[in-house]
């Protein structure tokens, strides 16, 4: 009965969808207050069905209701609970609802934050997310029915989630990842709305600056557990892959990095426009593209569930709907939008521009990598892999050429500036960087390291501009320091930059000085890596809730001083029989220890892999930092005055431009 | 000049750099990164080039992996059920790869044709095929197997 409910209610959602999707839009042509009235409370009904068919599916999960398809196919009696759930999303058809849910979830955020604006801006926001919902909803009705019975050959018992999947990572990389993505739908949506509307000022940036920091945010902590949880989990000691999986997610993020630094130019200075509202327009066109190359089935990878032709279609038709109808939209529209202000080459403007021809570039690279392969595919003249070294022959060079400007930004004026102005803020600082980067770089084992030494350079370098800046906000001649001065605003940019630096930092340490070394090891082997003894103490065997793991103890010294006892296990899982490599890790921030098993070689003999990883923890606290960083913004007081606003007499609609 | 005009030429001449930039990067950079995937049999039939690296791939041959008893080298057969390549790897092969199942090897052929694996893939779930490694085997059929037991 409970998976039937289920159903009933995504179908309702379904019907309450296309109402968003239609009768707010009529309402917005006809100026019709009251159908336009009734998007928040159609947004908040679709959000409540779709968290029902969500509530009710996990029901199933966590009753081993093993008649329900996904449920048979995802998940065992021997699961403990919490995976049970997050088994939920561990399949096409349940993530494919967790995607509407949140989809939803954001409608109803901006139904509920957005009282401030013009009812017709509201109408036509959730009328456009509504049309988004009506595109998925469909596509899990039609094509991915989480709430199939298998009926009456019903199992006994589940064919268990992915052991990969087993992992409290991946409990919240799914949901976080697709805040990011799905939240990218807000700002798409607030520029279709602008472009419908003709309207698109400082105060229209204003209301769609805070959900795009929010979003591009949550994207930011999703990609970083992505890469944390296939470093410990895949066994390989790898951060980032260039898969086209990961790609599919990195895009819509490069995007958004352009959308939210250009916004910023088209708020505080009104340029920009068309751009901005092109930026919006594609972040969220490659968010549609990533889902349509993970749920397709066309590519390779641990993301791909099942393949299966008719929905990749349904995907390709949506995607190509929602880009041609917006791009159309455009055409027809920019002229209207597009300012007329001057600025001069040297300026904040012009530097701004730079970060956004970067990251499009970066974005425009990227996407060629990834699609290069599926392209040769589809014309069957060959099949092709791009594979890490063309993506870090192209993007490294672009990152590198995008950090010098991220110290000149922050620090220079809005309109006009002089290059003399910039020289005398940063020559001092500019040469005690160089010192410190060429210095540094000789600390290496094996003599200079230029690539180390760059990456000092670089990262110092932005570090600098942020101190610099928050030197010069809180300077005063008084004496005492304006720590008001230090907005919500400006920490988040703060704190995102210095994580950017952090992760460039990382990044470059890890991949020039790390030491890794598979080899075979027996009790009693010792070994030395990276200045660390490893010695293989004893093997054995140890049994879990639904697997049993070979396990290898290993003592770790350094100059006879012990450092960790490490345990990296092999598991095999009972219900599927599938073996998995469990790495042991000793974390810290100047460095990784980290084992991992192969198999067995002969009595007591294992193949190992053994790797010393230095600052590798600072990729992902620098993408810690850049997430949040993004978040903070939002708690500047600008935007908490618009909502404050709210009180105010809705803006007639007769004040609203056409 | 007009100021309008020179911030527009500014933002052309930049993104006329930045491009052409990008499109030499993308040109140097797919010249010898990327890598065409050959099914055993065109790899036997000498389709395959050898000065440069390959994907190949089909399913590992039962009873065909031979692995080292001092080293980490293990040497397995891949197959298309129409030709098999010899595959040597050295080091640690994926949780999933075993006898029997498809596999991708990413590596240089040797002049005795032998492809010398750098990477190794396998699938990572049990009901998942590698789409290279499904095209390569269709409308071939795996030879009669063992006939089962009543």
């Amino acid at each position: 009965m409970i998976p039937e409910l289920g159903h009933v209610a995504l179908i309702i959602a379904f019907c309450l969808a296309v109402g968003l999707a239609l009768i707010p839009m009529w309402g917005s042509m006809r100026r019709d207050v009251t159908a336009m009235n009734l998007a928040p409370t159609l947004a908040v009904a679709v959000a409540l069905f779709v968290a029902v068919a969500f509530a009710l599916l996990a029901v199933s999960f966590l009753q081993d209701d093993f008649t329900v398809a996904v449920v048979a196919a995802n998940s065992n009696s021997l699961l403990p609970p919490i995976f049970k759930f997050s088994a939920l999303w561990g399949n096409h058809e349940g993530s494919l609802l967790l995607w509407v849910l949140i989809l939803s979830g954001w409608m109803t955020a901006v139904a509920l934050f957005s009282r401030g604006l013009p009812l017709l801006m509201v109408a036509r926001v959730l009328s456009v997310m509504g049309m988004i919902a009506v595109g998925f909803l469909a596509f899990s009705l039609l094509t991915s029915n989480p709430f199939e019975r298998l009926l009456p050959n019903t199992p006994l018992d589940g064919n268990d989630l992915n052991p990969l999947l087993q992992d409290p990572g991946l409990i919240i990389h799914p949901p976080l990842l697709y805040m990011g993505y799905v939240g990218l739908s807000v700002p798409f949506a607030f520029a279709i709305a602008a472009l419908l509307g003709g309207r698109l000022d400082a105060s229209w940036a204003r209301w769609s600056r805070p959900w795009t920091n929010v979003a591009w945010g949550f994207l930011s902590l999703g990609i970083m557990l992505g890469s944390w949880w296939a470093y410990y989990e895949l066994g390989w000691g790898g951060w980032w892959f260039w898969d086209p999986v990961e790609n599919a997610s990195f895009m819509p993020w490069l995007m958004g990095a352009a959308l939210v630094h250009s916004l910023a130019v088209t708020e505080k200075r009104g340029v920009f426009r068309s751009w901005t509202v092109l930026l919006a327009i594609f972040a969220f066109s490659l968010s549609l593209l990533g889902t349509f190359l993970v749920r397709s089935g066309v590519l390779t990878s641990v993301h791909a569930f099942a393949a299966d032709p008719e929905r990749g279609l349904f995907i390709l038709i949506f995607l190509a709907l929602v880009v041609g109808g917006s791009l159309l939209l455009y055409a027809l529209r920019a002229p209207a939008v597009a300012s007329r202000v001057v600025y001069s080459a040297v300026s904040r403007e012009s530097l701004l521009m730079a970060n956004n021809l970067v990251f499009t570039v970066a974005t425009v690279v990227v996407l060629l990598g990834t699609l290069f392969p599926l392209v040769m595919d589809a014309f069957s003249l060959g099949k092709y892999s791009v594979g890490p070294p063309y993506f870090n022959a192209v993007f490294v060079p672009l990152m590198a050429l995008v950090m010098p400007f991220m110290t000149v930004g922050p620090l220079s004026r809005w309109r006009d500036d002089t290059a003399a102005r910039w020289l005398h803020e940063l020559l001092v600082p500019g040469i005690a960087i160089v010192a410190i980067a060429v210095s540094l770089g000789f600390l290496g084992k094996e003599g200079f390291n230029l690539w180390i030494a760059l990456a000092v350079l670089l990262a110092g370098w932005v570090a600098l501009g942020v101190v610099k800046d928050a030197w010069r906000r809180l300077a005063n001649p008084g004496g005492s320091l304006r720590w008001r001065s230090l907005t919500p605003s400006f920490m988040g940019m703060a704190v995102a930059h210095i994580g950017f630096a952090g992760v460039v930092l990382g990044a470059v340490v890890v991949t020039q000085q790390n030491v890794e070394r598979d080899l075979r090891m027996a009790v009693g082997d010792q070994q030395e890596l990276g200045g660390y003894r490893f010695e293989m103490l004893s093997v054995g065997q140890q049994a879990g809730p639904n697997y049993l793991a070979d396990q290898a103890v290993f003592a770790v010294t350094r100059d006879g001083q012990p450092v960790a006892t490490l345990i990296p296990e092999k598991r095999r899982y009972f219900a599927s029989g599938q073996i998995m490599t469990e790495a042991a890790i000793d974390a810290s921030i100047w460095r990784d220890l980290y084992i991992a098993l192969g198999e067995p070689i002969g009595e007591d003999a294992w193949a190992v892999r053994l790797q010393y990883k230095p600052m590798v923890r600072w990729l992902w606290l620098g993408a810690l930092m850049i997430g949040l960083g993004a978040l903070l913004t939002v708690a500047d007081r600008r935007y908490r005055t618009q909502v404050q606003r709210r009180d105010a007499p809705v803006v007639g609609v007769a004040g609203v431009a056409p | 000049m007009h100021p309008a005009r020179k911030q527009r030429l500014i933002l052309v001449s930049l993104v006329v750099v930045l491009s052409s930039a990008a499109i030499g990067l993308v040109a140097f950079a797919l010249r010898d990164n990327i890598n065409l995937f050959y099914p055993p049999a065109d790899v036997v039939a000498g389709k395959a080039p050898t000065d440069r690296s390959i994907r190949l791939g089909g399913m590992v041959v039962a009873g065909s992996i031979e692995r080292s008893n001092s080293e980490l080298d293990t040497i397995f057969w891949v197959t298309d059920y129409e030709a098999s390549v010899p595959v040597r790897y050295s080091g640690i092969l994926p949780d999933l790869f075993a006898e029997g199942e498809g596999v991708v090897a990413e590596g240089t052929l040797d002049e005795s044709g032998m492809l010398i694996a750098t990477q190794v893939l396998a699938k990572h779930d049990e009901n998942y095929m590698p789409p290279e490694v499904a095209a390569a085997l269709e409308g071939k059929t795996a030879p009669a197997e063992q006939p089962v037991l009543p």
